[in-house]
């Protein structure tokens, strides 16, 4: 591998995106991308006592799915990375704890998944043979851990976003016929001083922002060298406040760019204020969605940019702003 | 049918009046400020208390009555009212009793239905 510009690094064997499975939730599974999903649920719960619980049992499930799917044997799976929204990111560890692979747990905020995959790369890219990376969140244990108790019964500000209830896993192997994944651009930490953790998705635009220029810079592509550029969950806010920022630093990205969050839900039918959010979005939008899509070569060049706010629910209640991160992996077949 | 040839409805109707005004604040602030939904109560409450305080929250009340005393305001001002007929009666001991014994009904059934709620319901999923 090669390290180009500031923060991107180009792959010599560019990792395959082998395989990808993905489960989500009941409200999920009525929105436009129901289709792409490999297993819908019909309640948030699954069966079990807590939405901890269920969460862990999700990531657990997608785990063995993708494995499945793959036909790779589990002890050939050299590496796991793995993180959610949960505090010590106990969805992963509880739901993994039977795989018996080597485990990094992780976190990025919403950007997990696009870090897991990151890191994975570097590891496929020097000798690894076959990783699993996996992302989860849920729409009860999130709305409890950062936000207020859903018993509380609170109503929910516009400017808020609906966390996605759901897992993606995807295990990345050093030979297949792809996707690639081509290059990744690990984001900084950006800070404009959002402090509202309702409106998340103003708080993630400029680290998108500053991670897409990068991105443009370090490898001298501009916006239409990909078919699709798409980001995590910034939303509604996040998604506008992105195209204007682009539009004035000369970029326009209107036709190609997207957001995970705006992707997953129907914006009329389901009213989710601002879109859907959480590592599971883009983890879910992506192993379901956008990975069949790049199958069947209807995309062909893709950036993939996971963006994540760095707060938690303490920093929230002392005052603190919240500090962005968004990161970028090129994917290419 | 007799129970309700008897009602003020002139009454009721300034009793909604002034809980659905205190509740349309509410919704303006969740709204249109950043303000979250335990910051709002805390406000209501410690607003109820300050009027109260001040003696003007009990002409909303002989106004509009339960519409004025049920919303959280109410509660501020019940804590307010308690505190200073106590201090009249019973000196300084009254104002730290006062307040709390003037809402102690309010705050037992609170507990007391919160906990019946508690065992017969389940958090759910919301809607939006």
């Amino acid at each position: 591998m090669k390290k180009i510009g500031k923060q991107t690094i180009k792959f010599n064997n560019p990792p395959t995106i082998l395989e990808c499975a993905t489960i989500v939730g009941p409200k999920e599974a009525d929105g436009p991308l129901a289709k792409y999903f490999d297993r819908c649920l019909e309640n948030e719960m699954w069966g079990e006592k807590t939405w901890e619980k269920a969460e862990s049992k999700i990531v657990k499930e997608t785990a063995n799915l993708v494995i499945a799917k793959s036909g790779i044997p589990a002890n050939e799976i050299e590496y796991c990375f793995a993180g959610d929204l949960l505090n010590q990111c106990i969805s992963s560890s509880f739901g993994l704890r039977e795989l018996n692979i080597p485990f990094f747990g992780i976190f990025g905020a919403c950007s997990t998944f696009v870090e897991g995959l990151s890191l994975a790369s570097i590891f496929v890219e020097n000798g690894i043979k076959h990783t699993i990376s996996t992302a989860s969140s849920h729409f009860c244990s999130s709305e409890k851990q950062f936000r207020f108790p859903l018993e509380l019964g609170n109503q929910r500000p516009q400017t808020s976003q609906w966390t996605v209830t759901g897992a993606g896993a995807t295990i990345l192997s050093n030979s297949g016929q792809g996707p690639y994944i081509t290059s990744i651009t690990s984001g900084k930490i950006v800070d404009m001083g959002i402090k509202d953790a309702n409106n998340m998705g103003a708080a993630m635009a400029p680290a998108a922002f500053d991670t897409m220029m990068t991105h443009f810079r370090d490898t001298g592509r501009s916006p239409n060298y990909y078919d699709a550029i798409l980001t995590g969950d910034l939303g509604y806010v996040g998604k506008d406040i992105l195209i204007e920022l682009s539009e004035k630093a000369g970029y326009n990205i209107k036709s190609v760019y997207n957001d995970c969050g705006v992707l997953i839900f129907d914006k009329e039918k389901q009213d989710t204020h601002s879109g859907g959010s959480g590592c599971g979005c883009c983890a879910s939008v992506f192993s379901g969605y956008l990975f069949k899509q790049l199958k069947e070569k209807k995309l062909k060049k893709i950036l993939l940019m996971a963006t994540g706010a760095l707060m938690n629910s303490m920093s929230s209640q002392q005052g603190e702003s919240i500090p962005g991160i968004a990161h970028a992996i090129s994917i290419e077949i | 049918m007799e129970f309700l040839c008897n009602l003020n409805w002139i009454e009721l109707l300034k009793c909604f009046l002034v809980s659905g005004v205190l509740c349309v604040i509410g919704q303006i602030l969740i709204d249109k400020t950043k303000l979250t939904p335990a910051r709002i109560l805390v406000i209501y409450v410690t607003t109820g208390v300050i009027l109260g305080g001040l003696g003007i929250y009990q002409y909303l009340v002989k106004f509009a009555g339960a519409g004025a005393t049920v919303p959280l305001t109410g509660f501020g001002y019940n804590l307010a009212n308690g505190t200073i007929q106590a201090a009249k009666e019973d000196g300084l001991i009254g104002a730290f009793t006062g307040g709390l014994k003037a809402s102690s009904g309010g705050i037992a059934a609170a507990v007391f239905f919160g906990y019946i709620a508690s065992l017969i319901a389940k958090p759910k999923i919301k809607k939006q």
